[in-house]
């Protein structure tokens, strides 16, 4: 199943893209093509095999819950792009 | 100076031949000299790297020792560096200066090795040729009109154009291996788990693997002792202990059992470099191994399913990059929406939006069994292979890529192209296996990689077979013409 433009517009805004108008074509092509060789493994039979997520299979490790961070407010918000009195500002949301 | 591999450096530090504050101006110079040519280097740390090497001076007049204590090193540019800025090759992160360093920046910091410098890439570490960078494409030090293979192309071009002795890059689907094998260089891709991601900008967190690129595999072994080892910072770094990778360099490859799978030798094989993998297995047996015919059933299915599990934790990691916390902010935000949107659109490259939309899709509701699901099940099958052969060989052989480095821009138009370039690598990703590529011959004036895999854990019996084959061959001593 071959995706069209208006999938194409979907799954940007999905990802939170902007595309141009103009690129939108060569974008649904380059997709389209990706999807193409994805689409191949449709032919592996894969009947009763479990997923493999990490290769060495290995589980989420646990730490004593202790407190090992500072805050470090300052530095992180230093490379912010715009911020405020120790918060971020983006475009106002609430009117 | 230039020609000295990190084992010559280590030797010369310790023998006082030469400081490290001379070697690090001497590298310095070189790059000066050499790099427009090739684009290898994002950043340039002279005054850093200059102060850096006249404290190891210090630490080593002090008494200290150490083979890494002033030598030289760069960093892909996706490791954090404090107060030197990561850009990932990116427009987002043009400007990105990481508030804290990677552990394998920090570790080779403590070990006291000078950082020339920031390594050029594809952006986020998504290409195999190194011209999907914001900073324009690397050259190929071996032919300025090729590719030196990617993602970690700048690590791989200033160190085979003998700027410095190695660097760092890191290996997703082949992009240590494969810029190694278009260089004439020697890389190696660990164990899943054996160094540290932290700090180490993510692409795809269950196949991302940091290692060394150097023009030896007795390099890299040094370089990789560095590298290695369990970090807590780190939730799949494997708390294994790291052997002493120099000590087994030398050991005998008698009765070493070496598994060559047939499936390698595909039509898609430059026949010149399927020459190039027999005269290696040749030269091996000539060492004391056997070789036996194996078979890795399932390799031709890896590609597609890397295609789906690589752009779906790309989609996941990349959503960081909001235009609000840090990295690139559009003009005149709408609204936060627009915000999102213009920030990603305007900061990410065309590669980076495809392998994110292409995630985002087989993530999406109603696709998520038939992708990822899927080829979840698809890397189960690639790995029972590996277990399979692995209980016949000690190693796999075969070439490290199909064809040599190709002419810039020549694969540009269809992505898809490029992905099929990485047949032999992708596959040590999905299963988690170590993987080295090591020089094993030329091709139209273009070095050939051999690639060799070993069990998990096993990168001391991978640098044993390269470096006793590098000391009854040159390949790897051969550099290109104008550098």
């Amino acid at each position: 199943m071959a995706l069209e433009r208006s999938d194409v517009e979907k799954i940007a805004h999905l990802a939170r893209l902007g595309l141009n108008d103009a690129d939108l074509p060569r974008t649904t092509d380059a997709l389209n093509s990706i999807l193409g060789l994805v689409d191949q493994m449709q032919a592996v039979d894969t009947q009763g095999i479990a997923p493999l997520a990490h290769p060495l299979e290995a589980s989420q490790r646990l730490r004593p819950d202790q407190v090992t961070e500072h805050n470090q407010r300052e530095a992180y918000q230093a490379i912010a792009p715009a911020t405020e009195n120790g918060l971020y500002l983006v475009p106002k949301v609430i009117e | 100076m230039h020609e000295l591999t990190l084992a010559q450096i280590a030797r010369g530090l310790a023998d006082k031949t030469f400081s490290s504050e001379e070697l690090t101006g001497a590298l310095l110079a070189r790059i000066a000299e050499h790099d427009g040519r090739l684009n290898s280097f994002i950043s340039v740390t002279a005054e850093r790297a200059l102060a850096q090497a006249r404290a190891a001076d210090a630490r080593r007049a002090s008494g200290e020792t150490g083979a890494l204590l002033g030598a030289p090193v760069a960093h892909k540019d996706l490791f954090c560096t404090h107060g030197v800025r990561t850009t990932c090759a990116s427009r987002m992160l043009e400007n990105f200066e990481a508030p804290y360093n990677a552990t394998v920046v920090e570790k080779l910091d403590a070990a006291g090795m000078v950082t020339l410098g920031k390594t050029n890439m594809d952006e986020f570490a998504m290409g195999s040729a190194s011209e999907n960078s914001h900073f324009g494409p690397v050259k190929n030090p071996w032919n300025l009109e090729h590719v030196p293979g990617g993602s970690s192309g700048g690590s791989a071009a200033a160190v085979a154009a003998r700027l410095l002795p190695a660097s760092t890059g890191t290996d997703t689907g082949g992009s240590i291996r494969q810029p190694a094998a278009f260089t004439n260089l020697t890389g190696l891709k660990p164990t899943y788990g054996r160094v540290s991601r932290w700090g180490m900008i993510a692409y795809a967190s269950s196949l991302d693997q940091g290692g060394p690129l150097a023009r030896t595999a007795e390099d890299c072994a040094l370089l990789l002792q560095g590298m290695a080892g369990f970090d807590p910072k780190d939730s799949t770094s494997i708390d294994e202990p790291v052997p002493d990778f120099s000590a087994g360099l030398n050991t005998s490859l008698e009765g070493l059992s070496i598994g060559v799978p047939k499936e390698y030798f595909s039509p898609g094989l430059d026949p010149r470099i399927g020459d190039a993998v027999q005269a290696t297995v040749a030269e091996l047996q000539k060492l004391g191994a056997r070789v036996v015919d194996i078979s890795l059933p399932n390799l031709g299915h890896a590609i597609p399913a890397y295609y789906v599990i690589a752009p779906a934790e790309a989609s996941s990691n990349l959503s960081r990059f909001d235009g609000v916390r840090f990295g690139y902010r559009c003009e005149h935000p709408a609204d936060l929406t627009d915000l999102y949107k213009r920030s990603r659109g305007e900061g990410f490259g065309a590669e980076v939006q495809r392998r994110i939309m292409v995630g985002t899709y087989a993530l999406s509701a109603g696709y998520y069994d038939a992708y990822y699901v899927k080829a979840q099940q698809v890397r189960r099958l690639i790995k029972n292979d590996f277990m399979a052969a692995f209980e016949q060989v000690d190693v796999i052989l075969g070439p490290t890529t199909p064809n040599p480095a190709w002419k810039i821009g020549a694969k540009s138009a269809d992505p898809v192209a490029a992905y099929l370039e990485d047949f032999y690598t992708i596959t040590a990703n999905m299963a988690g296996l170590p993987g080295l590529s090591m020089p094993a011959g030329f091709v139209d004036g273009l070095p050939v990689g051999v690639q060799l895999l070993a069990p998990y854990f096993q990168e001391g019996r991978l640098l044993n077979v390269a470096h006793r084959y590098q000391q009854v061959t040159d390949w790897h001593r051969r550099s290109p013409e104008g550098f």
